[in-house]
């Protein structure tokens, strides 16, 4: 059984849309937490944010809907994915609180690779150009499972998937214990069967979010072609 | 794991994916720093190519009843301190192995200089310039596409060297492996805050030099503008040990991240920066586009809270008023980035004055004459 990973920008809608993802098969959902400068993002989860922080969708706002979230979909893991800016605004200590109280599983902080601010469990992540060395340091920090950056860039959908990913898995399979969920260029059934074959799950975010905007039963309908791609591995 | 902190600020916040190349550049800039063919290589450039040592001008009439002596960056090739940076740094790319160079640029100067010497060295050079600034600092543009290099605008956020910088860094994050990343200022994830201090540090060293010569002593003070900050650390780092002599940073009023900003992560660092309760970065505001920036390179707010340096404000009024009598009373027309620093300095309690006239005015022509 394949995991499979939505990612959602924090919005009013996201209790809703995240609740017709997991009715679609999704196992974990990640909530974008919004930052005004967001490096490891491409333009469609950029402008995604941009729209959200215009609604305002600060810190505050992000762990209500974190909160309300956890309520439609008792049994499944939020993760948070953010920037360290908001961490150090609220708090390196009291930001990982903050989520954990409103029912964040774990987070995901895209500028803050292995080695930097040890204290905050999070998954970690590694990409293809990561030396032996550091995945395997990253698979010894990360909490719960390990994100493989399937390709060098920023999120967004691509064409085919990234000829990195099976390299990074094989160097990763050697070297971590946790299990291995493949993101960035993912938005296909095609993708998600390709990169399921290698990985033990798959993270979907820009088509995800680009789908939400036509409301749960799109989300629902495109999650669930995901579901079944990962199924037929 | 990051060697290059000053105090609590600094730090490599940057996707994974970037982090081997810092590891690279970071063992590349050591061995480079012991390696005597690279300091021979680069001060063969910067007396053969760049026009260095650049002169100390008493300005006199500028500042009557004071000795105001400017370090004349504005007389380097290409007319900024910029170039001192970007040499070094396409020095060490060459030495890495990467043959395309990626930057930011917000006045246009350090993308002209990157151009520069990507020309020089025959490099491919691609550049991002927010819209808003090449609206700005159209001649800039000009020069760049002169040289060869590709200038890319940026038309989101604040279409300003926010996001300029931050494309830069997507860029780089997809291209890391052929790519060198020639920041501008002192500013990014480590090693670039200690890297362009160092390249920048030969403005202080000089000026120092240069002021025994002509007045026998130490100044009172060093003044010099701070947006990201690399000039103004430059000629600092000259003085840092001098503890009589007062450093002082002025940065353009509405885009004062040490005066009113708050700790925070951009880019790459943790600094002091324009930024609301909840993290997110506030637009800056300044008529001049190179001091146009949230936030400020991570020594600066360390030296800042040590108390070893001031950092003050200049309005846009203010600035604007220094360029203009700058060039009335001396024949020198500074770039408006400077101007802040001539404002401050022309008032301080101080008779023995260095000021960092970082660079010439020519691509503010059109900026200043609109606001008059």
């Amino acid at each position: 059984m394949k995991t499979l990973v939505i990612y959602l920008m924090a919005d009013p809608e996201t209790p809703a849309l995240a609740r017709a993802a997991v009715e679609g098969g999704a196992d974990i959902i990640e909530i974008g937490f919004p930052f005004s400068d967001p490096l490891a993002d491409g333009p469609v989860i950029r402008r995604a944010g941009e729209r959200a922080l215009e609604r305002g969708m600060r810190t505050g706002p992000c762990l209500e809907v974190l909160a309300q979230t956890r309520e439609l979909v008792p049994g499944t893991p939020l993760i948070p994915m953010t920037y360290s800016s908001l961490l150090e605004a609220y708090g390196w200590e009291r930001f990982p609180a903050a989520v954990k109280s409103a029912g964040g599983t774990s987070m995901i902080v895209s500028d803050l690779p292995a080695g930097e601010r040890p204290e905050v469990r999070r998954v970690q992540l590694v990409a293809p150009t990561s030396t032996d060395e550091r995945i395997a340091y990253a698979g010894e920090q990360t909490d719960g499972w390990l994100y493989l950056v399937a390709l060098t860039g920023t999120t967004g959908a691509r064409e085919d998937l990234s000829p990195a990913l099976a390299g990074l898995v094989e160097r990763a399979r050697r070297l971590v214990s946790a299990p291995l969920y493949a993101g960035f260029g993912i938005s296909t059934p095609e993708h998600a069967r390709a990169a399921a074959e290698l990985a033990d799950g798959i993270a979907v975010g820009t088509r995800a979010v680009q789908v939400a905007e036509d409301g749960p039963a799109a989300l629902q309908a495109y999650v669930s072609t995901l579901r079944g791609a990962l199924d037929a591995v | 794991m990051t060697s290059s902190e000053f105090g609590t600020y600094g730090g490599r916040y940057v996707p994974e994916t970037l982090i081997p190349a810092l590891d690279e550049l970071e063992q590349g800039w050591r061995e480079a720093l012991a390696d005597e063919a690279f300091h021979a290589e680069l001060h063969d450039l910067a007396t053969t190519y760049a026009g260095r040592p650049t002169p100390l001008t008493l300005a006199e009439r500028f500042a009557p009843g004071k000795r105001i002596y400017l370090k004349r960056e504005d007389l380097l090739h290409t007319g900024a301190h910029k170039l001192n940076n970007a040499l070094g740094q396409a020095v060490l790319a060459r030495r890495l192995g990467k043959r395309r160079i990626v930057a930011e640029t917000g006045a246009g100067q350090h993308g002209v200089a990157t151009a520069t010497v990507c020309a020089r060295f025959g490099l491919d050079c691609v550049v991002y310039m927010g819209e808003e600034d090449m609206r700005r600092q159209k001649p800039n543009v000009e020069r760049m596409g002169l040289l060869g290099a590709e200038v890319r605008g940026v038309d989101f956020g604040t279409k300003t060297l926010k996001e300029a910088t931050s494309e830069a860094i997507r860029d780089w994050i997809t291209n890391v492996e052929t790519t060198h990343y020639l920041i501008g200022s002192c500013v990014g994830p480590a090693p670039y805050p200690e890297l362009v201090a160092e390249l920048q540090s030969v403005i202080g060293r000089e000026a120092r030099e240069q002021l025994f010569t002509v007045a026998g002593r130490l100044p009172e003070a060093v003044v010099a503008c701070v947006g990201g900050g690399s000039n103004a650390i430059g000629i600092f780092h000259g003085f840092l040990e001098d503890e009589g002599v007062r450093l002082v940073g002025v940065e353009a009023a509405g885009a004062a991240s040490l005066g009113s900003g708050r700790a925070g992560v951009l880019h790459g660092a943790r600094s002091s920066i324009l930024a609301d309760e909840d993290g997110q970065v506030a637009d800056a505001h300044s008529i001049s586009a190179g001091l146009d920036y949230p936030g400020v390179g991570p020594e600066h707010a360390y030296l800042r809270d040590i108390g070893r340096v001031e950092y003050v404000a200049a309005t846009d009024a203010e600035a604007l008023a220094a360029f203009a009598d700058l060039a009335r009373t001396e024949g020198i027309i500074p770039a408006l980035e400077p101007a802040h620093a001539l404002a401050r300095a022309r008032e301080l309690d101080a008779e023995l004055v260095l000021v960092g006239l970082s660079g010439r005015g020519d691509k503010d022509l059109a900026e200043v004459l609109a606001q008059r």
